[in-house]
């Protein structure tokens, strides 16, 4: 570790100067990669805008008309333009502007995201805790074991076993996500809810018991919880007033870097379970090669990454002044 | 995952000022490194699990002859027999040769999509962190880009772009994932960049790329095959899910999740055994390739992932 230093403030400043600038540079590669993919499409952007079904004539006074046939740099300046102004181009399929597209599908994400998150970390945490109170006694052995299977199991074939215990054996929930369009109709079904949250919330218990493990046991071996020992605190005490809070913050703050994870699992998990969100949107879109949508999405789930870890990034060293820098 | 786990340090000058050369590390002291691999079990077992998959896959078909390529619509979806010894599909495939082909793509592709990864991030990151500056912050700036769009997306708009076959897939795969290798080996170039032999070939009229193959490469094998290890693991999932979702491996060739792609009508109607076989060999055999880079990275005592 680093010297410990006090924290001043325009150390701080700087620092989230650096980073944000850094994320900024970062999310215009992004921009760079999605513009190159959208004129590697076949048929190149105008296809993307004006449809599968357009002529070769159409094509070309399209392209002409939109400065399609000018230097790739100069074009790209103007999709930048574009992006900025909140135009993600027009669905193929569904003839319908993308971004409109994803405003009405994300909250339905989020709804589904957030719940297996909650889920997730409710019981990750505790599981993690008493992992690293057991260390190295069978429970924790046992649990360690569990977490790296589901660490290698496909989302969907979980799914698919619950489906099968849960839907087709037991007959207790519904396989169906719910449907509605609202989201009062989505939470107006709970019991349908309950294997999509569950699937999707699975990988997140089996990673985050394992951060909370490493940091209850960093926090564990402290000096100040010698201290509060030394001083008379039961060990119940010592747990939940010092190390559990010291552990949590660093263990939520690992969500911000989950952010993509959290959308590849939604993306299966709407799949499997038919639950009209951005996932489904995502893998309707794939299926029927509708780039303008694809490319959409990709942009908005590479800025919210960029923005997770730009969060995780800070909050870390908020919370802890001996990391320092961040990456390279 | 950057900072996070900051504050452990590799134990610097292992080696010396002695530059050993290409391969070295391997020559050096054999027999404790594969002792300290064979103390841990759950690796052994990870190597014994491969091995009985590659036997599987490649070797079994000869033994347990099936028609993979033909469909039978006399013989569909039949549970277990004393013929079909894991049932058939819904065209009549036998699901275990089915588990056979399907096992001989997904570890063919998931093994040199990996290895093709940890090639390509090698490079970059050993170029990056050998040239520093603004190159190093700009090629940088490029693998956090990299990071910054999911993989399983952008491999699903490729695929759907140029809809490719098993070493189309390889190339995606290998061009998409990248990004993980080329920080760690990265972070070693930044340690060995300055060590006294390096600076001594340079001094002596070496060039950047002589100190880049005979010295910073070879010093960094245990980060890179640690890395390669954990590529491939991902790397078979990857395959998996793109193959599921429908835009991986087409029909009539399949791989492990393509099997599972009719999953949910096979669950429905209760054929367990077109979903559990296949589901488990995913498992099984991701779980060993991690396994194996647990015991790999504790015996060459590198950090990372």
């Amino acid at each position: 570790m680093d010297q410990l230093k006090p924290m001043d403030t325009t150390d701080t400043l700087l620092y989230l100067t650096r980073r944000v600038l850094q994320a900024l540079a970062v999310i215009l590669i992004v921009t760079i990669v999605v513009f190159c993919l959208l004129h590697a499409l076949p048929g190149g952007p105008a296809r993307g805008i004006l449809g599968p079904q357009a002529t070769g004539e159409q094509i070309a006074a399209f392209n002409h008309e939109q400065g399609l046939d000018r230097p790739l740099p100069v074009q790209y300046v103007y999709y930048l333009n574009t992006l900025l102004h909140g135009d993600l181009g027009t669905s193929y399929t569904l003839n319908e502007a993308v971004l409109r597209l994803i405003e009405q599908r994300l909250p339905k994400t989020l709804v589904l995201t957030v719940l297996s998150a909650l889920v997730g970390l409710l019981l990750a945490v505790p599981l993690g805790m008493w992992q690293a109170v057991r260390r190295n006694k069978p429970a924790d052995y046992v649990i360690t074991t569990l977490s790296f299977v589901a660490y290698s199991t496909p989302v969907y074939f979980l799914g698919l076993i619950l489906v099968l215990l849960f839907t087709q054996t037991l007959r207790w929930f519904p396989s169906q996500a719910p449907q509605g369009d609202t989201l009062a109709q989505v939470f107006a079904d709970p019991a349908a809810l309950v294997l999509p949250v569950v699937t999707g919330a699975a990988s997140m218990i089996a990673v985050f018991s394992r951060y909370m493990r490493a940091a209850t046991l960093e926090n564990l071996s402290e000096d100040y919880v010698r201290t509060a020992r030394a001083g008379g605190s039961r060990q119940g005490a010592i747990l939940f007033r010092h190390v559990f809070r010291n552990s949590l913050t660093p263990v939520i703050a690992m969500l911000g870097y989950y952010v993509p994870v959290l959308f590849g699992g939604a993306l299966v998990v709407e799949q499997l379970f038919n639950y009209p969100g951005m996932g489904l949107l995502f893998w309707s879109a794939a299926q029927s090669s509708d780039y303008p949508v694809l490319l959409g999405c990709v942009l908005v789930i590479s800025v919210a990454t960029v923005v997770g870890t730009l969060v995780a990034d800070v909050v870390q060293r908020v919370v802890d002044p001996r990391v320092k820098g961040g990456r390279a | 995952m950057s900072a996070a786990q900051g504050g452990r340090f590799r134990s610097a000058g292992r080696w010396g000022l002695v530059a050993p050369r290409g391969g070295a590390a391997n020559r050096r002291r054999p027999a404790p490194l594969i002792a300290r691999f064979a103390r841990n079990k759950l690796a052994v077992a990870g190597v014994l699990v491969v091995a009985l998959f590659l036997f599987f896959c490649f070797v079994g078909p000869l033994l347990y002859s099936t028609d993979q390529t033909h469909t039978d619509l006399t013989q569909v979806n039949l549970p277990p027999s004393g013929t079909h010894w894991l049932g058939t599909d819904a065209v009549g495939h036998d699901e275990l040769g089915r588990l056979m082909y399907g096992g001989k793509i997904s570890l063919l592709v998931g093994l040199a999509a990996g290895l093709l990864a940890t090639v390509i991030g090698t490079l970059w990151g050993a170029v990056a962190g050998y040239a520093g500056g603004w190159v190093d912050a700009v090629m940088m700036r490029v693998v956090d880009a990299g990071i910054a769009i999911p993989a399983l997306f952008i491999l699903l708009v490729v695929s759907a772009i140029t809809s490719p076959g098993p070493l189309g897939l390889i190339v995606i795969l290998g061009l998409v994932s990248w990004l993980v290798p080329s920080r760690l080996v990265r972070a070693e170039t930044l340690t060995l960049k300055n060590r006294d032999y390096v600076l001594t070939l340079r001094a002596t009229g070496g060039t950047h790329g002589r100190a880049i193959v005979r010295h910073i490469l070879p010093n960094s094998v245990s980060t890179i095959v640690v890395a390669a290890t954990f590529q491939v693991a991902d790397a078979i999932l990857l395959v998996a899910y793109v193959s599921y979702l429908g835009l991986g491996v087409q029909p009539p060739s399949t791989d492990w999740g393509g099997m599972l792609s009719a999953g949910l009508t096979a669950a429905y109607s209760g054929r367990w055994w077109l979903i559990v076989p296949p589901g488990l060999a995913i498992i099984l055999v991701v779980c060993a390739f991690n396994a194996i880079g647990d015991g790999l990275r504790d015996a060459f005592d590198v950090r990372g992932r």
